[in-house]
């Protein structure tokens, strides 16, 4: 039995003439203490997606088994990282995670939270900003406090809607080795959704291409059997993660012209214009 | 030292104050000369222009005013009568003044007079007090009503007892208004069911609302020994201003940022904690802009509810003076309505630093 496990999930947006239908039978299977990762264009229904699986919103039809159980609302057991952060403006760095702590561990002494917010702050290299409002952090310091307040409730499987699709290649490619350590500290269950095929085969055991929607479908999975802890610049010269970055990149181009190729293209005549020469 | 006095100036609004705060302490004299003279000297400027303005309008009118009248004379009374008007009106005499617009001079008059004038209420009250301390605690012991002092307030006075009744008003208008805006903005039903009342009583005048408490409170309060035109103005002005703030509250409630709505979701907070830990904070900026609409419209419908509530304050004061009719009672309603644009101006000032304290920015 599969940890995770979607059966013929569909789900559609909009009623009567507007309906589109964003997912069509995705099937996926995840086992424990597996780190899977699904790549797709912007718009394919990537974050339809994370938010079924994290219980935000409820399929049209199809199965989402959790641990053998179909999954009903949201659930500590299941932490989700946002795209765009979603800290509480009006908390400090420190309260933001404080709260969701207090919210799984509602039994803890007031020390016991305090020591473990602390703890999570230190592991985003945050304790110099643990004071601070979102307003006054970077984008990379606030996707940071995103993770730490996701990780620091102990979830079981750990959801990430493109974690750091917002965020310049320097600080996306610090975090990712920040998100990594971490997770390999209890190696617990990950689904990364990103459209970075580098981030996908760089921090996941498997890549799944998510074809583009509307009616996205889930296509051929990619193994990636690189050796962890994997480092980024010795990665780049190894020959196997080149030719399956390669290949995954193949594959997204090629039904990236198939859907191209099925959408009408209305060719303009331009007038033959040429440069007047006056002398 | 510095930059906590131009952090502390900027937040309370004053932000055009800072170059002359750099200039003082002697940074960049250049630069922030100029700056300051644009921000300062031109205000300044606008002021005199204001006053200029005023000052020949006002003498244009009482010129009109004048000559209607020397013409009403000439025509009733005879040419003797109107040259002896004339002269009258060119020497300035009080019993024959055009009765007009008056001049910034006057008014500036109005404004000593005022203060002179509670200066002197204000001993008169204090040596009331003092003479009657022992008769009045005698009486107390008999168990007698005590004599207590019913002379003519003083415009310091008035101002105070309108601030009172506004206060008293938006309070009433806070507890009435947040609570209810916020369970129509929580339920959809609720605000559907309710949303007719809203609009319908929302453009209600202040006057209207003023005769509809005026008949519940009679009513109520028949038997019960209090300051009706008191309890009225201050439960009108309520009435009238808490529109702003339930319509901003719900609002805000009802359109809280979905991203935080998930996170309550993900945390699995409930009901209770959700609504004071996720949705009351994030409506915060929208609930107090409604909360500085009301109190500003408070303190304006006051004004009108006093006049006609017979209520003591500043709007009985404007209507006393104007029904008194002496040769400074125009300078002195001048002089209130200045008095009342400042606190206005005052309390809203004090309303964004509260706004600025609690509430969060992004």
């Amino acid at each position: 039995m599969a940890y995770i496990e979607l059966k013929n999930v569909c789900k559609s947006y909009g009623e009567g003439k507007d309906k589109t239908e964003v997912l069509s039978n995705i099937n996926l299977k995840i086992e424990e203490g597996e780190f899977v990762a699904i790549v797709g264009f912007t718009g394919s229904g990537k974050t339809t997606l994370i938010n079924l699986i994290a219980g935000l919103i409820e399929p049209d039809s199809g199965e989402i088994l959790f641990k053998g159980k179909p999954i009903q609302g949201t659930s500590h057991e299941r932490g989700i990282i946002f795209q765009n952060y979603s800290l509480l403006p009006w908390l400090s760095v420190h309260d933001n995670i404080a709260m969701a702590v207090k919210s799984v561990f509602n039994d803890w002494t007031t020390k016991q939270v305090e020591d473990h917010v602390n703890s999570f702050i230190e592991k985003v290299n945050l304790s110099h900003a643990a004071h601070k409002k979102p307003r006054e952090l970077s984008g990379g310091m606030r996707q940071r406090v995103a993770v730490a307040r996701t990780l620091a409730m102990k979830p079981e499987l750990i959801l990430m809607d493109e974690p750091l699709g917002a965020l310049d290649a320097l600080t996306r490619g610090n975090l990712q080795e920040e998100i990594l350590s971490i997770w390999s500290e209890d190696r617990r269950t990950a689904l990364l959704i990103t459209n970075d095929v580098d981030e996908g085969v760089f921090m996941a055991d498997r890549v799944i291409p998510l074809r583009p929607g509307p009616k996205a479908t889930l296509g051929p999975e990619f193994e990636i059997e690189i050796e962890r802890p994997r480092n980024k610049i010795a990665l780049n010269h190894l020959g196997s993660f080149k030719k399956l970055r390669n290949e995954i990149i193949e594959y997204l181009m090629e039904i990236g012209m198939e859907r191209t190729a099925g959408m009408e293209i209305t060719h303009y005549e331009l007038p033959d214009l040429a440069p007047r020469r006056f002398n | 030292m510095k930059t906590k006095i131009i952090k502390t100036v900027q937040f309370i609004g004053l932000g055009y104050l800072e170059p002359l705060i750099r200039l003082l302490v002697g940074e960049d004299l250049k630069k922030n000369g100029k700056k300051a003279f644009k921000r300062i000297l031109f205000p300044i400027l606008s002021v005199v222009l204001f006053i200029f303005l005023w000052q020949s309008f006002s003498n244009y009118l009482s010129n009109v005013e004048s000559e209607i009248k020397i013409e009403k004379a000439l025509k009733d009374q005879g040419s003797e009568a109107a040259k002896k008007l004339e002269a009258c009106i060119a020497s300035g005499d009080i019993s024959c003044r055009p009765n007009s617009l008056p001049s910034p001079a006057m008014v500036y008059t109005a404004v000593g007079k005022l203060w002179d004038d509670h200066k002197i209420m204000t001993t008169k009250k204090q040596d009331f007090i003092d003479k009657y301390e022992t008769i009045n605690a005698a009486r107390k012991t008999k168990g007698q009503i005590e004599i207590v002092y019913t002379g003519r307030p003083s415009f310091v006075d008035q101002i105070m007892t309108s601030l009172k009744t506004v206060f008293a008003g938006f309070l009433l208008s806070i507890i009435i208004a947040v609570p209810t805006g916020v369970l129509l903005g929580l339920s959809t039903t609720l605000r559907t069911s309710f949303n007719w009342i809203v609009q319908i009583f929302k453009p209600v005048s202040p006057v209207v609302w003023l005769l509809l408490v005026s008949m519940i409170v009679k009513t109520l309060l028949t038997n019960v020994d209090v300051e009706k035109s008191f309890v009225i103005s201050f439960i009108s002005v309520g009435l009238c201003s808490m529109w702003a703030t339930l319509v901003n509250t719900s609002v805000g409630v009802y359109s809280v940022d979905k991203d935080y709505i998930n996170v309550a979701k993900v945390l699995q907070l409930g009901p209770f904690s959700k609504v004071f830990k996720i949705i009351l904070p994030s409506s915060f900026p929208m609930i107090f802009t409604g909360l500085r609409i009301t109190l500003s419209v408070a303190w304006m419908v006051l004004i009108a509810i006093e006049l006609l509530a017979q209520s003591p304050g500043l709007g009985s004061f404007v209507w006393e003076e104007f029904q008194n009719g002496s040769s400074d009672s125009n300078s002195k309603i001048i002089v209130a309505m200045f008095v009342i644009g400042i606190i206005g101006f005052m309390l809203d000032r004090i309303m964004m630093i509260f706004q600025k304290l609690l509430t969060f920015t992004e």
